[in-house]
């Protein structure tokens, strides 16, 4: 029986009278695969906004690991072992591929300013240190090729995966993936399908908010369906799929819908 | 009311509906292009300088306005076609900056045109002070009030109820949509831009025979019809007059009552203020962002 | 090959530039002349790090400079304190504004970032010349010679080897942070400020540094030409200043620390060459910002750099 992490209790967002989330709760699962589906409009990436900082709930609460986060700004929630990917890629493209992962450790690496302007003896062992394992996360995540690339010249699926690693850099607890498969072609789909199947055997949480039916059913252990901000219904891939609200609203066919 | 204080507020508003007319510049080109354009100031200054040469060749005051306020219309539009056409999709940064040049360019122009001398305009009727019960006002101010006043009333026409109004109001709202709609959107920024320059000259003109007319009088009033602007918020029209009249009545009250020594930084006490608590001003509107 | 970087590389031929700089230099007038272009160079530096690097914009930081000018001449004259002590407490004081000040005016962004700091810029320079009790007002004031370790700073060649040494060092101590997690973390702020945001990065923390730094440079540069010219006006505090100051960084191109004083070098120079042409100052200078904004927007230096490189292929 896996131990809640996330717990998510009536969270609400409105938007100057109008409800983009509206008194949803559910609960994550530490080091299993989950998702949250649900047409254009649902709400779903305001509901990772708010799970991970970049938007601050107009009501209810999150709880990580007993402790309360919510409204916490996005860098204290990195802190706590938080990462998320972005449905619009937030790449530094002023910076090479490798800057990009690197940046993602920024909390494991020493930041302080007279240590950096003075260059004192630690600084370049952790700057070596950080390219090591920016380098094995680019590895990991199958962009080996792009080791010495301008992050502006890798093609969307490539810099897809960027920000994964970048996410993972920090090592975290918790990776929220938002639609990590929007845009991509079949076989960029089935790539990512394969690189969640592995983070998340290596025992990390992942919460996905995601579009594409094959890939969600596929890889979840937990689904959470939404529906013009409220949630409609959760559980297993095999629950979801037959709950008649759910296909009503949403699925309609057999064949799914991948935007 | 005691006569000092009416007296400060009739300087106020005097000054004040020059901010305005200068403010309203700011928001009609703001609303164009989403420039910031720090030459504003320039075309009050042109509006003043241009007049004095018009005169010294020999023109009667009103040809001598008219050609002066066609003159910064026409500086204006070389601005738009010039230096801000060809940045198009520029950063928010590079724009500033091209307009900030701009200023310091027309201010070099002023100098080799002109000099760095103080010139006067002469009042449009007279210098005798008028008694408004205990408390005197100069002709030019009534002068100054009530152009500003017709002019607001006329954009206040042209913006709400002419077709070419409403396509630029569209324009700013926009300009994809604006262009599909059949709205020749590089005709509405040249309008923008000459609109502007226009109001800028008029308050130039307008001012110039109370407080004189150099090469460079367009720096302080441009940044505090800009602070003005501002205060009403970026981009509305009933905010820049309002802003205006705001800061005319602010800066003549501080002057009088507290420091007249720091008259100038009140513009800027206020911009401040304005960015640290209310940043869309008056009547600005907020805009969240989406992620 | 690590050592010869270019960093390394660049830094070691600012420092041979420096040292060899004397040797074709005939009279003291050069040596004003490069020690202006080092003062300049070095709050462009630290201007560079917060526009270029950090991705925000000040058109106020001449106030820095006059800050740091005038609170070491008042402190040094009318409070009797040994310059290189007045020096100190100032740019000690002047950070501590900054951090003040930093903190609500980097909430802003873009435009309304730019006006804040454009006001902040101008009230200080109005107070500069409004307190003429303390600072002489726009007559300006005068200010004692520097003294460092009993021996006095005097003429233009000891100012030149302090102020050549003190670039120098402003040029290593920006190359350090920026290939520092500090520095990546800044030029994450400037590519994306949410994606610096969830990697971890306290955003206004970090702005609101590279203001303060940027800042204490300006003022260090600002208190060290007080010293050296014996004498200063408000004219340094202005708002002008503040954008002869910006033109420099963007004429040199915005992430470079050696393009910032390239730049610095290339408008500090203009109006000497120009003095011919003194009444056409203004109309150059306004036409090189719009002109190299319009068609060189990453800077005058990198657009000559790529030409350069795509002839050579």
């Amino acid at each position: 029986m896996s131990q809640v992490q996330l717990k998510v209790s009536a969270l609400t967002k409105t938007f100057g009278g109008f409800n983009a989330v509206e008194d949803v709760s559910f609960d994550i699962a530490k080091g299993k695969v989950h998702s949250i589906i649900g047409p254009n409009g649902a709400g779903k990436t305001t509901m990772l906004n708010m799970l991970t900082g970049v938007y601050e709930p107009s009501r209810g609460t999150v709880e990580l690991e007993g402790q309360d986060i919510t409204g916490l700004a996005p860098h204290a929630l990195a802190g706590r072992g938080m990462a998320r990917t972005f449905q619009n890629l937030q790449i530094f493209f002023n910076m090479t591929a490798i800057e990009n992962v690197m940046v993602g450790r920024h909390l494991h690496e020493c930041a302080g300013w007279f240590a950096a302007m003075l260059r004192l003896p630690g600084l370049s062992a952790g700057e070596r240190e950080s390219r090591r394992e920016a380098a094995e996360l680019m590895h990991f995540v199958g962009l080996g090729d792009y080791l010495h690339a301008e992050a502006d010249s890798m093609p969307y699926g490539a810099l897809k995966r960027l920000e994964i690693a970048r996410a993972l850099a920090g090592k975290p607890k918790i990776l929220l993936l938002d639609e990590p498969a929007a845009g991509l072609n079949a076989t960029e789909t089935r790539d990512i399908d394969a690189l969640i199947t592995k983070l998340a055997q290596s025992g990390i949480t992942v919460v996905l908010v995601e579009h594409d039916m094959h890939l969600v059913m596929g890889v979840s252990d937990h689904i959470v369906v939404l529906d013009y901000g409220r949630k409609l219904c959760e559980g297993s891939a095999q629950v979801v799929r037959n709950d008649p609200r759910v296909i009503e609203a949403y699925l309609g066919s057999e064949e799914s819908v991948s935007c | 009311m005691s006569a000092q204080l009416t007296q400060f507020l009739l300087t106020g508003l005097t000054i004040g509906a020059i901010y305005a007319l200068v403010a309203l510049g700011f928001a009609i080109i703001y609303n164009a292009s989403h420039v910031i354009n720090f030459a504003q100031g320039e075309f009050v200054m042109i509006g003043g300088m241009a007049t004095v040469s018009l005169i010294q060749l020999g023109l009667p005051l009103l040809p001598a306005i008219a050609l002066a306020v066609a003159a910064a219309v026409l500086v204006g539009m070389a601005l738009e076609r010039f230096a801000i056409e060809p940045a198009r999709g520029a950063s928010a940064t590079t724009l500033i900056i091209i307009t900030i040049g701009a200023s310091i360019l027309l201010r070099g122009l002023a100098i080799l045109v002109w000099d760095k001398k103080l010139h006067t305009v002469p009042s449009f009727s007279g210098d005798t002070p008028i008694q408004i019960g205990q408390a005197t006002l100069l002709p030019q101010s009534l002068w100054v009030m009530g152009i500003t006043l017709v002019i607001v009333l006329l954009l206040g026409w042209f913006f709400g109820r002419t077709l070419i109004g409403k396509a630029v109001l569209a324009t700013s709202h926009n300009p994809v949509a604006a262009q599909l709609c059949g709205i020749n959107v590089r005709f509405v920024l040249f309008l923008s831009f000459g609109l502007s320059a226009g109001l800028g000259a008029v308050a130039g003109i307008l001012i110039a025979p109370i407080t004189l007319t150099s090469w460079d009088v367009g720096v302080m009033l441009g940044l505090k019809g800009f602070a003005a602007a501002i205060l009403g918020g970026l981009g509305s029209g009933v905010g820049a007059v309002v802003g205006g009249l705001v800061l005319g009545i602010a800066e003549s009250l501080g002057a009088g009552y507290v420091s007249s020594a720091y008259k100038d930084a009140i513009a800027f006490i206020i911009i401040l203020a304005v960015l640290f608590f209310m940043p869309s001003g008056l009547f600005g509107k907020k805009s969240p962002d989406r992620v | 090959m690590k050592w010869m970087s270019p960093r390394t590389g660049g830094l070691a031929a600012l420092a041979a530039l420096v040292l060899l700089l004397p040797l074709a230099m005939a009279n003291n007038y050069w040596y004003e002349v490069a020690i202006q272009v080092g003062l300049n160079a070095m709050v462009c530096v630290g201007l560079n790090l917060l526009i270029g690097y950090a991705g925000q914009i000040s058109l106020g930081h001449a106030g820095f400079f006059g800050l740091g000018a005038y609170g070491t001449a008042i402190l040094a004259t009318r409070y009797g304190l040994p310059p290189a002590l007045a020096l100190v407490v100032t740019n000690a004081a002047v950070a501590l504004l900054a951090l003040l000040v930093g903190r609500p005016i980097l909430r802003l962004k873009g435009h309304y970032l730019a006006m804040a700091t454009l006001g902040m810029g101008i009230i200080i320079s109005i107070v500069v010349v409004t307190e003429d009790r303390f600072t002489g007002g726009p007559d300006g004031m005068s200010v004692p010679a520097l003294s460092v370790f009993g021996q006095e700073i005097s003429g233009e060649r000891m100012w030149y080897w302090l102020i050549g040494g003190a670039l120098v060092a402003t040029v290593a101590l920006a190359l350090n942070l920026i290939e520092s997690p500090m520095g990546r973390a800044l030029r994450a702020l400037n590519g994306s400020e949410v994606g610096a945001r969830v990697s971890g990065i306290d955003a206004t923390r970090a702005k609101v540094g590279v203001f303060v730094l940027s800042a204490v440079l300006a003022s260090v540069a600002g208190g060290l030409m007080a010293h050296y010219s014996g004498f200063i006006t408000p004219g340094k505090a202005s708002f002008f200043h503040s954008i002869e100051l910006v033109a420099m960084v963007v004429f040199g191109g915005m992430s470079s620390t050696f393009g910032a004083v390239i730049g610095a070098a290339a408008l500090t120079l203009l109006p000497q060459l120009l003095t011919v042409l003194k009444d056409y100052e203004m109309v150059v200078f306004g036409g090189v910002m719009v002109v190299t904004m319009i068609f060189f927007p990453r800077g005058f230096l990198p657009s000559l750099m790529l030409l350069i490189a795509r002839k050579r292929k």
